[in-house]
């Protein structure tokens, strides 16, 4: 009984989390030592869940340690029953209910100009993600989280996604790669998530194993809404083999690219111009529009930066993409701003878009615009030009009627 | 003598005393509703025939300064705060004082800074009884805890002009620092190595002090000009080695805040008065010098250039992103109460349209009007708010002063006061049932603006009518006040004792608020 449990973070710099220390004893009762900053206001409270957690896992005795910086109670709950699972071996897991709002469905060609990665076990960037506004909020368990932490993480991410609020945001996970990966989805499927992101695809496989893992948690669970998969892209490998990832399995509703694991496998250096991922970002353009799905574009890392970031999004647009990761919420506009189509755009679409109407009106087979004649694929564009433009709000919904 | 006494209920509702160390205050009666009588404080009338004719009021010390001026028991020594952080000279008053052995002084700063917390051991044994003025850092803690000897008076900077005016506080010695002096007396903050840009918080200090001692490390022949303060009210002048710490007086919260918060906050706020039709040709506003208020301003900017349209004046405390946008013609005037960088600094020697303010020109209540009533659009920042839009900016939620008022209280009388505010603050909701310590009345807000949603104040019929359709989250206060406690819970109530540490003072001298002893 010398082992002590610990979870979360502390330090000057930490907000919004808490350190946990929980050590079994053999007797003496639960004896609980609080230290926070919101103490005056919030410390009964702190105390009140934690004898709660500690009464839902069975501990009777217990020194525990938590050192707050204003953690609310799924972030506290979280590191608390991170560090018992150390400590003591249980099957039962501590569920805050989960929100309304957050059991909405979304569809295979949902509205995905841009995605936030949000790290897994970093609760502050968590709390006010979803008002900035993202297409998607991504929960990292991958690439943000320390190795150290992942254990922990999971417990968080999984709290998120029932009790923080994503303001519409679509609610996706990235998962580690691999058999981590696998296991990551038990803490993430129950929990209502619309999309799982898979990172470092290299093949078909990678895809199917996934797949075969959230359709056994469905059926365990009694899950009806989809859950949608966007694979990574991210090696040389991984390129070459985009088209038959994109189509491995029905859920693949979308796929990305990473281009800093990809420009390093391939020996070179990422630039803001991206002649060295030309041909990746065309092959998954390409592979996603055969297998009819989104292509997604990587993330830009240069966060102070809006030109070239906006410079990029016209980049990125022009090649086919259908949107693109963010790292920091002040791209979220930059990128919505760049991808929706611009006032020319919206204009030529909305006089082709009349013209359509007219013609089926009238019962005419041909549109023609002045003396020109439009082609179907050309009126799929415009009705396409229009709802994006409607989506970002460059265009009001009712523009007919004016 | 009792710290207190005689407490009563005010017009706000809320329990202050009447008797405050010993002298009588009235409390609050409503905005507007006090109506002072009598004639304003004067000081002794002086006789150019004590004072040299050459003009050289040069002594060898501050201590020789001080004792000329008869420094004794129980009296009240004001200092500016122009220099922040970087103030130099107030802490060696009292060194002085308590070498002299001086007792039960009362210090009247226009604010303290945490480089005061050296005065604490003097509040301890006597030499200092109280601070009126603001105090946060380890002179918050020390007053809120209960441990100073008389009762602290937080004023805003132009209550503390009224105050001095009125005879409210009879000052015995205004010591001011300053970064430029001729040896009349003549004195400003334009020039020298601890510049600070103007002066105009010691301005009521000089003309209404029985003594007056200029301190400077910049002495320079008659005539120290621009004469921000006149020899003509000054005793003693004191050449020191330094006054003030250059790096320190630079205020270092003067940048645009980074944080994508606080960044949404100032758009959704810079957006509401777009849509509203608050920002037009010609308008005016209050710019602080916080992170969120600098970025606000960025976005005013970005309004005024895109319709072709010139502000005609910004109410600053003023830095570098105000002089951008008077240098760019964005903006006609800068009326500057206080300076916070070397750009304002400049800008303010250089720019005659970078005007140097006071208290009295621009909040003090008991004049023939003054220029914040004047202003358009006015952006504050609050510890808290409550479902009254009664705002608290001097105290944290757990009851420990934190913040002076500053000009905070006297600019709520711009056309329309917003806050620009954080839903929540670890885990902290700022929207309460009822603020801790109330420093406005809630008549005097007009919005709340937070990243999760805006709140009109039900008094304002006229932007609720204007805000329908604008694209905003337009929601009660109530709604955002639920909303944070789903995210954050239900705060307790601060453990604090019914015993009275400080109160707060509204503009026109009457007692709106007390502030109580915080409990272990």
């Amino acid at each position: 009984m010398d082992k002590t449990g610990t979870a979360g973070n502390r330090g000057p710099r930490v907000r919004s989390d808490v350190w946990v220390e929980v050590s079994p004893v053999l007797s003496g009762g639960i004896q609980i030592n609080i230290k926070s900053k919101v103490k005056a206001l919030f410390g009964r409270q702190i105390r009140e869940l934690a004898e709660e957690v500690l009464r839902f896992f069975e501990l009777e005795n217990a020194h525990v340690f938590i050192e707050d910086a204003g953690a609310v109670d799924f972030v506290l709950a979280a590191r608390l029953e991170a560090a018992i699972k150390q400590v003591t071996k249980t099957e039962k897991e501590f569920l805050f209910p989960l929100l309304e709002e957050n059991t909405t469905a979304t569809k295979k060609d949902n509205f995905r100009f841009s995605r936030l990665y949000l790290p897994g076990n970093s609760p502050k960037l968590m709390i006010n993600a979803g008002v900035h506004k993202p297409n998607g909020l991504i929960l990292d368990l991958e690439d943000a989280v320390a190795p150290a932490k992942k254990f922990e993480a999971r417990f968080l991410v999984r709290n998120a996604l029932r009790t923080l609020r994503f303001y519409g945001a679509e609610r996706m996970v990235r998962i580690n790669q691999g058999a981590r990966g696998l296991e990551d989805l038990n803490y993430v499927i129950p929990h209502h998530a619309n999309m799982i992101l898979i990172p470092k695809c290299e093949s078909e496989k990678d895809i199917r194993q996934v797949a075969e893992k959230v359709e056994q948690l469905r059926e365990q669970h009694e899950i009806t809404h989809p859950v949608w998969f966007m694979p990574i892209i991210e090696s040389a490998k991984g390129v070459m083999n985009a088209y038959q990832i994109a189509g491995a399995d029905p859920h693949v509703a979308a796929m990305a690219i990473g281009l800093e694991d990809y420009t390093a496998d391939l020996g070179t250096h990422r630039t803001n111009e991206g002649i060295e991922s030309f041909f990746a970002r065309s092959m998954v353009v390409n592979a996603s529009r055969a297998a009819g799905i989104q292509p997604i574009d990587s993330v830009f890392s240069d966060v102070s930066d809006m030109e070239a970031l906006a410079e990029n999004v016209k980049r990125s647009k022009a090649l086919g993409f259908d949107g693109m990761g963010c790292i920091h919420p002040r791209q979220i506009k930059v990128i919505h701003e760049n991808f929706a189509p611009d006032a020319a755009e919206i204009d030529k679409a909305k006089k082709i878009f009349l013209a359509f109407k007219e013609a089926e009106a009238k019962g005419l087979g041909v549109v023609s615009l002045g003396s020109k004649m439009i082609d179907p694929p050309v009126v799929k564009r415009a009705m396409n030009t229009i709802k994006l433009a409607v989506n970002t709000g460059k265009l009001n919904k009712n523009w007919m009627e004016n | 003598m009792k710290k207190y006494d005689k407490v009563v209920k005010n017009a706000a509702g809320r329990q202050v005393p009447t008797i405050i160390n010993g002298e009588e205050h009235v409390p609050f009666m409503g905005v507007g509703k006090h109506k002072p009588a009598g004639r304003k404080y004067a000081p002794r009338i002086a006789s150019c025939a004590d004072y040299p004719e050459d003009g050289n009021k040069e002594v060898s010390s501050l201590k020789e300064a001080l004792i000329n001026a008869g420094l004794r028991d129980g009296m009240t020594i004001s200092t500016h705060h122009h220099f922040r952080d970087g103030d130099l000279i107030a802490n060696q008053i009292f060194d002085i004082a308590h070498e002299l052995g001086v007792k039960n002084l009362r210090w009247f700063p226009s604010a303290s800074f945490p480089c005061h917390g050296h005065l604490i051991p003097y509040l301890e044994d006597g030499t200092i009884n109280r601070i009126e003025g603001s105090m946060n850092g380890a002179l918050g803690r020390f007053c809120s805890e209960g441990k100073m000897a008389g009762l602290g008076v937080l004023r805003s900077h132009g209550g503390r002009y009224q105050a001095v005016q009125d005879g409210e506080v009879q000052i015995d010695i205004a010591v001011i620092a300053a970064p430029t002096a001729d040896s009349f007396g003549n004195a400003n903050g334009v020039n020298g190595s601890a510049a600070c840009g103007l002066l105009g918080f010691a301005l009521a200090d000089s003309q209404y002090a029985d003594k007056v001692i200029v301190v400077t490390d910049n002495l320079v022949p008659f005539p120290a000009i621009p004469w921000q303060i006149h020899g003509n009210y000054v005793d003693y002048v004191v050449k020191v080695e330094q006054v003030g710490i250059a790096e320190k007086i630079i205020s270092g919260t003067t940048k645009i805040t980074k944080s994508p918060d606080r960044l949404l906050i100032a758009e959704m706020t810079a957006r509401f008065c777009e849509a509203v039709g608050l920002i037009h040709d010609g308008f005016s506003y209050q710019a602080g010098a916080g992170g969120t208020a600098l970025s606000i301003g960025n976005y005013f900017g970005d309004i005024l250039r895109k319709n072709r349209w010139k502000a005609r004046f910004i109410r600053a405390g003023s830095n570098k992103y105000p002089v951008e946008m008077l240098e760019e013609g964005l903006v006609e005037y800068i009326l500057d109460g206080q300076t916070f960088d070397m750009e304002g600094i400049r800008s303010m020697r250089e720019n005659p349209n970078h005007v140097w303010t006071s208290p009295f020109t621009s909040y003090n209540y008991h004049g023939k009007g003054n220029f914040a009533s004047l202003v358009d659009v006015v952006v504050l920042g609050a510890t808290e708010v409550d479902v009254n839009f009664n705002a608290n900016v001097v105290s944290h939620s757990d009851g420990y002063l934190l913040h002076g008022i500053g000009g905070w209280q006297n600019t709520l009388f711009g056309k329309t006061t917003i806050l620009p505010v954080p839903l929540f603050r670890d885990r902290i909701p700022v929207i309460r049932d009822e603020v801790t310590t109330l420093c406005a009345p809630g008549e005097m807000i007009d919005v709340i603006v937070t990243e999760r949603g805006i709140a009109i104040n039900p008094l304002r019929k006229d932007l609720i009518t204007k805000a329908n359709g604008i694209g905003l989250p337009v929601k009660t206060i109530q709604e955002l006040k639920k909303e944070a406690e789903a995210i954050c819970g239900v705060p307790d109530k601060p453990n604090l004792s019914n015993e009275i540490v400080a109160v707060i003072k509204w503009v026109d001298g009457t007692v709106l608020d007390s502030v109580y002893k915080v409990l272990e």
